[in-house]
């Protein structure tokens, strides 16, 4: 296998198996799954309901507790990690949701500066900065305290990229980012996420069932019954 | 490219991030005014009734032992049958002066205790009045007013009315002011007013008249004078008092009980909290407030919890820990606590002076019931927060995709 001390993928995983459910009602939805996802690259997961590609997202997000098989994300084991391991290797990736799900009562400016309370060595100025500086660069400096209800549904996902990138994630990690945007807002807001991710070299690793965003992956991994069935290089993998 | 490297970030430490947290707690409660404001009002209330239970209670306790707590001297001797001083049982005469063979005994008063029927002077209505008799030359009981009478009670027929009696006795203090000493009816005998004195209404006894022990006997024309209700023993200065009581139970038979004036308080006291039913009324009183805040507190936080339980399972996603989130419920818990107690303690003060000076009991706001009553309403809080912070189990990141 690998061996961790060499410089390697973000994410590396191995003979995932999964399965909910106990005895008869037992129902595997992860079958002896590999997949890396090289720094810097944009991998697309795409595959019919069930298929397990949202499972996977949530392993390797450290979200739900591992089974079987080995997974390395950021250098850190997951088989057998515990809950305080798996919260400090959350605070390293950025999740973006189907949903905005971001904090009603809190302005844009604030939900992002949330996602930097975390870190001790900065102060509330410095987070608040921070805050303005990425929420500009996602096109919404006019909206810093504006509150998640007076925005438009791109918008609001705008802020979502913005509060995921603002950690400086090692990963990002995004669900059907696109699901509840029409097509304009929804390719807007990928096309900003990749450049964004590529500027850092952050790699990406995005579920989606959107035929309209495909080309902004350089890899394309299809999932069915649990297994990958085929990996697509795209034609812009330049990164 | 360089390989994915886990930032080695430092956590802000419990301090900072409890302050984030009730930073954020804050937030959420603001963001929504009513809920925020019905919250206070709940807690409020709870507050306010907690205070009131509190404060009757206290008022009751404190009146009941008001005679008891003007009397000076040493030890006591009462009979041991006896439960409260408004329906005392008698003792004979003789063991006061039994007391004075012990050389550290200075001097020994008896006193007599009885009700009898008061006609309102204004309106002839009759009510039950307490009667102190004592050898008002003895300087055994003390009452604020009592001094400048003394002389003026060595006559037949007087009294002195304790002015903070219920107004049901009538207008007494301003027709004494008007037309100077005057005649009332008490039990079956004229007997003139001849100045106030302050003790206060308890809940045996709406109001008390003090006079001399011959008068008293005037007007209690059944009670033998060899038969009294209380000895109050004087002391050598410089006597062991504890050594004294334990030579006078030695010394006198199990007719009467030998006690100190703190131990005769507690006695007294102890017949209104134990032996009726009013102290566990007003602790109950209190149990329900605390219980309402608590199920309107828990209900606030509850609806929060489960009203952004997408928005805390996207923090969990972030990295921020169940620790975290349950400072989150419990900041607002007791955000809750101080700014309910704080307009909870403001209308207490408020109602305790209108209801005590239309009922006439001793209720004041003090330092330890306040402490009291905000440990109370800070417990409610973090109870209902604790039971709230179950509802966050839901929150589960993984379900969020």
């Amino acid at each position: 296998m690998v061996a961790p001390t060499q410089a390697e993928a973000p994410v590396l995983l191995r003979g995932i198996t999964f399965a909910y459910g106990e005895g008869e009602l037992r129902k595997a939805v992860l079958r002896d799954v590999d997949l890396t996802v090289a720094p810097g690259e944009i991998v697309l997961l795409t595959g019919p309901s069930g298929s397990g590609k949202t499972t996977l997202l949530t392993l390797i997000g450290a979200l739900r507790a591992m089974q079987e098989g080995s997974a390395r994300v950021l250098g850190q084991e997951l088989r057998g990690a515990n809950e305080s391991a798996r919260v400090r290797l959350r605070r390293n990736i950025g999740f973006i949701f189907q949903n905005h799900n971001l904090l009603g009562f809190l302005t844009a400016r604030q939900n992002v500066a949330m996602a930097l309370e975390q870190d001790a060595a900065l102060s509330e100025g410095q987070r608040l900065a921070r805050a303005a500086e990425l929420l500009a660069q996602v096109g919404l400096a006019e909206h810093l305290d504006k509150p998640p209800s007076q925005l438009s549904g791109g918008q609001r996902q705008r802020v979502s990229v913005a509060r995921a990138l603002a950690v400086d994630p090692g990963l990002v990690l995004a669900d059907e980012p696109t699901a509840a945007l029409d097509k304009a807002s929804g390719h807007e807001v990928v096309q900003l996420l990749r450049g964004l991710a590529k500027s850092r070299g952050v790699p990406i690793l995005l579920v989606t069932h959107d035929p309209r965003i495909l080309d902004i992956a350089d890899r394309v991994v299809a999932m069915e019954d649990g297994r990958i069935v085929s990996a697509t290089a795209q034609n812009n993998a330049a990164a | 490219m360089s390989g994915a490297v886990l930032a080695a970030r430092r956590s802000p430490g419990f301090a900072a991030s409890t302050l984030l947290a009730v930073r954020l707690a804050w937030r959420q409660l603001w963001s929504e005014k009513a809920r925020l404001a019905s919250a206070i009002a709940g807690v409020m209330f709870a507050c306010v009734l907690v205070f009131m239970q509190l404060g009757f209670r206290a008022a009751l306790f404190d009146s009941a032992t008001a005679l008891i707590a003007a009397m000076r001297g040493d030890l006591f001797l009462m009979h041991p049958l006896t439960t409260a001083s408004f329906r005392s049982e008698p003792l004979p005469r003789v063991r006061a002066w039994q007391v004075l063979a012990l050389p550290e005994v200075e001097r020994t008063v008896p006193i007599y205790l009885a009700q009898a029927t008061w006609r309102n002077p204004e309106t002839g209505t009759r009510r039950a009045i307490q009667l102190v008799g004592v050898d008002t030359d003895a300087g055994v009981v003390d009452f604020p007013g009592l001094e400048p009478l003394l002389d003026r009670l060595k006559r037949a027929d007087t009294m002195a009315f304790d002015q903070r009696s219920r107004p049901e006795f009538g207008p007494v203090a301003q027709m004494l002011a008007e037309r100077g000493p005057f005649e009332v009816q008490v039990g079956n005998r004229d007997m003139e007013v001849v100045g106030l004195i302050e003790i206060g209404p308890s809940f045996g006894a709406d109001g008390n008249i003090v006079l001399s022990d011959v008068n008293f006997r005037r007007v209690v024309k059944e009670r033998q004078l060899s038969s009294i209700d209380l000895v109050a023993i004087r002391l050598r200065p410089g006597a062991d008092v504890l050594a004294a009581q334990a030579r006078l139970r030695a010394l006198l038979p199990p007719d009467v009980m030998v006690l100190t004036q703190a131990e005769l308080t507690a006695h007294e006291r102890s017949y209104w909290e134990d032996t009726t039913p009013i102290g566990f009324i007003f602790s109950f009183g209190s149990l329900m407030g605390l219980v309402v805040g608590m199920v309107i507190v828990y209900q606030i936080l509850f609806s929060d919890i489960a009203g952004h339980l997408k928005e805390y399972a996207t923090l969990k996603a972030m990295g921020y820990s169940n620790f975290y989130l349950a400072q989150v419920v419990l900041g607002a818990a007791l955000i809750l606590a101080v700014a309910g107690f704080i307009p909870g303690f403001v209308v207490s003060a408020l109602l305790y002076d209108v209801i005590g000076s239309a009922t006439f009991l001793p209720l004041s706001m003090d330092v330890p019931r306040a402490t009291t009553v905000f440990l109370m309403i800070f417990t409610m809080c973090g109870v209902a927060g604790l039971l709230a912070m179950r509802k966050l189990r839901d929150a589960n990141p993984a379900d969020m995709f």
